[in-house]
């Protein structure tokens, strides 16, 4: 039955529904996973942008009780501050980013879409799991919206430290939307963690071993790794606050002999592992960028390798550096920094891997090359803001300031992010068969980087000063820098509706490109063998060495 | 250019399962959060039934398949890792329950200063009786599975194979109805509650969970049961019994650190 439908049919395509609905098509799965973590990834910025104007100046001008507002102007009547509705929106953007957005994209996206063609694998081990993975995704992303719009929205932000994130079970529903659709996302990641681990281990191409196999297939397949053993911890704990929230059990509250604290330490178990999941496959497209526009191999492709299974394993082993300031002994500190610390040994290898990899290259530098160095520079920027904050003696003054908000997005928006977009630049014409205008994406990687460093930047500042973060208004004497990082929140609003007229406009009317290596020959892996874009059905004739074995190193 | 597949993957043909799963997986759990509210099960039931019914009819393509023969040696393979994988996520899923505990049974919140919680003394049972027995009771089962799966590897009688996944089966049974009579013993007889203690919290959640695994567990089994009855396992190719049987082996270790953690250390006197 199924080999019937291989050959049975040449040269058609699926129907539309049966293409995009009923998928068991590793490529067009990816496809759906980016439009969708695209579209989310728009309503979780808007939310940021409303945040950035209401923190422009002191005082509440536009989240009143009296009804939210888009223009101060109207503020005829009085306004009294909702900080519910504040808190709604920072949790919204918390949960939707992490869980809905970025993951979705570089994990779900590239991850369905080029891991199994750099490994010449003619679709994922269990295609039809796959497609669950997606629609599982999908059903998250609804109970997500739930859990903003029922009852007024869900505000304990998106770590649900109780007692904040129980204190409304009586009257309000939010919390319990946002549990599941944790619940559904984690069940979504780990199915598809399930997927990619077996691909990567049992479909190699004859010949490829593990220590052939490309960066990005290894980073995909260490997050992998760290998705399917967290998860799982982070869906018990957000059950035993489910149970508190609605059965009456005592798992955190005090009253019952529970422990608060034990929800934060089983949380942030998973939580860290949370931050290298979403930061290791942009490690990976950063390599395959930086090499290919480098026109050189990766520099130290086995080191760089180790370093991603190095990060991951180190990732599991750090988690109560979130919570330095809840009263654990000074030994348990000690550890904990000492642990953090060590993870910028193999990050730094990764990073001047990079550097190394452009050293005496003869470098080029179209779109997505711009946003790998962006990524580099950046990130090496949260990463040391990082290693202040590992330090627990320090983390007592930044602790819940605006500088560990500076830190994390300089990580995840400016890190994370930047990969997204190098990658989407990157395959762009490889996934569509046209290509983007460059003059366009230059623009947008400028106003971008601009806007995203107006924005974060000066938070560092605000931080030092002593802001705290998660609040709706703060006091005259921060007005200056949240003024300026607004600015830089506008800026990089926009750049990304120029980003969504760009994609709208590649789609419709880009060049065409044919060559399947369009990038030259250092784009040399086995995604690059193919048409533009590639057929329904890719390697049924698997790959043979001489396509992918390149260099003797790699 | 019809491109006859050249290599041994299964490629699966396009399926509606995973669509019809994820909306029922939406309106179960939508469904349960409003019944949770006092909304009524309706919801939450309709969900279930979608969910379940996408089980059996993906399972029975999963079935179907691997009798026309897409499961190739390497197709098995990757069956096996999938599965093995699908166990650790679950081993990891008890370490949160586990971590709970530990945490609860070395650093009890009474203990600190300032705390208003007394705890209840009312908790000891006899873990010698009926959970011992229980125990046995699981490991029986996971001997006679073990026994099923030599007669079959070995490729002795088929009776052999029947016999001993039924006798799992019946114990997997008899281990559930203990464990449902135990739960109504304490919260019947013994002042223990669902709720209102970490204790009761840990205890009922942990072991439910089990329990639900071990549910789940007995029916895998049977499902094999009613396939060695149809002859879809060889000495060679059984993956779904090799599936069930390292579930029912998961299920039983996880006991095993339930009964020394929970109820020896928890319970004992």
């Amino acid at each position: 039955m199924a080999d019937a439908a291989i050959s049975g049919h040449d040269h058609e395509r699926p129907g539309f529904f049966t293409r995009w609905f009923m998928s068991t098509n590793h490529k067009d799965i990816g496809i759906l996973y980016l439009i969708t973590a695209g579209l989310v990834g728009l309503v979780s910025v808007a939310f940021t942008v409303y945040m950035r104007m209401e923190l422009m100046e002191p005082g509440v001008q536009y989240m009143c009780a009296e009804g939210a507002r888009i223009l101060s102007q109207a503020a005829a009547g009085e306004c009294t501050p909702d900080g519910h509705l504040w808190n709604v929106l920072i949790t919204g953007h918390g949960v939707l980013m992490m869980f809905f957005v970025v993951i979705p994209a570089l994990f779900g996206g590239f991850g369905n879409f080029f891991m199994p063609l750099m490994i010449g694998a003619p679709d994922m081990a269990f295609p039809r799991l796959n497609n669950l993975s997606y629609w599982l995704y999908v059903a998250g992303t609804a109970l997500a919206f739930c859990a903003v719009f029922v009852d007024g929205g869900a505000g304990p932000g998106w770590t649900f430290y109780p007692p904040l994130s129980w204190q409304d079970a009586p009257t309000s529903r939010a919390v319990d939307f946002a549990i599941f659709a944790v619940h559904v996302s984690g069940a979504s990641s780990i199915l598809g963690s399930i997927n990619i681990i077996t691909t990567f281990l049992n479909m190699r191409a004859p010949g490829m071993s593990l220590f052939k196999v490309p960066l990005f297939a290894w980073s995909i397949f260490v997050t992998a790794w760290l998705l399917l053993l967290s998860l799982p911890v982070l869906a018990g704990a957000i059950t035993m606050l489910l149970t508190d929230r609605n059965f009456g059990t005592t798992f955190f509250d005090v009253a019952g002999g529970g422990d608060p604290l034990l929800f934060q330490h089983i949380f942030w178990f998973f939580g860290h592992p949370e931050v290298y999941i979403v930061i290791l496959p942009a490690f990976g497209v950063v390599s395959h960028v930086i090499s290919t526009f480098s026109r050189k191999p990766v520099f130290g492709y086995l080191p760089m390798v180790w370093a991603l299974i190095a990060i991951g394993a180190l990732g599991f082993v750090v988690w109560a550096h979130h919570m330095y300031t809840t009263g654990m002994t000074l030994n348990q500190q000690a550890y904990f920094m000492i642990a953090t610390m060590v993870i910028a040994v193999p990050t730094g290898v990764k990073i001047f891997s990079w550097i190394a990899t452009m050293w005496q290259g003869s470098m080029s530098f179209e779109t997505p090359m711009l946003f790998a160095i962006g990524f580099i520079f950046l990130f090496t920027v949260g990463g040391v803001t990082g290693i202040v904050l590992s330090q627990a003696g320090v983390d007592r003054a930044y602790h819940d300031t605006y500088y560990v908000v500076a830190h994390f997005h300089y990580v995840m928006s400016l890190g994370a992010v930047f990969g997204i977009f190098a990658g989407i630049y990157y395959w762009m014409a490889k996934m569509s068969g046209r290509q983007y205008p460059e003059w366009a994406g230059k623009v947008h990687f400028w106003l971008f980087f601009i806007g995203a460093n107006v924005t974060f930047f000066p938070q560092h500042f605000l931080g030092r000063q002593g802001m705290p973060r998660r609040y709706i208004d703060y006091p005259d004497a921060f007005a200056t820098w949240n003024y300026v990082s607004s600015i830089g929140a506008f800026i990089a609003f926009a750049s990304f509706l120029f980003f969504i007229g760009i994609v709208a406009y590649t789609l419709l009317a880009g060049r065409k490109v044919t060559e399947p290596a369009y990038w030259g020959e250092h784009a040399d892996t086995l995604e690059w063998t193919l048409p533009n874009p590639p057929p329904e059905h890719t390697f049924e004739e698997l790959p043979t060495r001489e396509m992918w074995d390149k260099q003797p190193s790699h | 250019m019809a491109h006859p597949k050249n290599h041994d993957y299964h490629i699966i043909s396009p399926s509606l399962w995973p669509l019809i799963a994820s909306i029922g997986a939406f309106v179960m759990l939508a469904g349960s959060v409003l019944w949770m509210h006092g909304s009524g099960p309706w919801m939450f039931l309709m969900g279930l039934v979608a969910v379940l019914y996408v089980m059996f009819g993906w399972w029975s393509d999963v079935v179907a398949e691997s009798n026309q023969g897409d499961h190739t040696p390497v197709v098995r393979i990757g069956l096996r890792y999938g599965f093995i994988m699908f166990i650790m996520s679950e081993l990891m899923f008890f370490v949160a329950w586990f971590w709970a505990f530990f945490k609860h049974a070395i650093y009890p919140m009474n203990e600190y200063v300032g705390s208003q919680y007394v705890q209840p003394d009312f908790y000891q049972m006899d873990v010698w009786h009926l959970p011992l027995i229980n125990t046995l009771v699981l490991l029986l089962s996971g001997a006679a599975v073990t026994w099923a799966h030599h007669a079959l590897v070995h490729n002795e009688s088929r009776k052999d194979v029947e016999w001993g996944l039924l006798i799992g089966v019946v114990l997997g049974v008899i281990f559930t109805g203990l464990q449902a009579y135990e739960y109504w013993e304490l919260l019947v007889h013994k002042d223990w509650t669902f709720g209102g203690d970490k204790f009761f919290s840990t205890f009922f959640l942990a072991t439910g969970f089990h329990g639900l695994h071990v549910i789940i567990g007995t029916i895998f089994l049977y499902i094999c049961y009613l396939r060695v009855r149809r002859g879809h396992f060889t000495a060679e190719k059984h993956i779904g019994f090799e599936a069930a049987a390292w579930y029912w082996h998961f299920v039983d270790v996880v006991w095993l650190f339930l009964f020394a953690a929970v109820y020896i250390w928890g319970l004992g006197g």
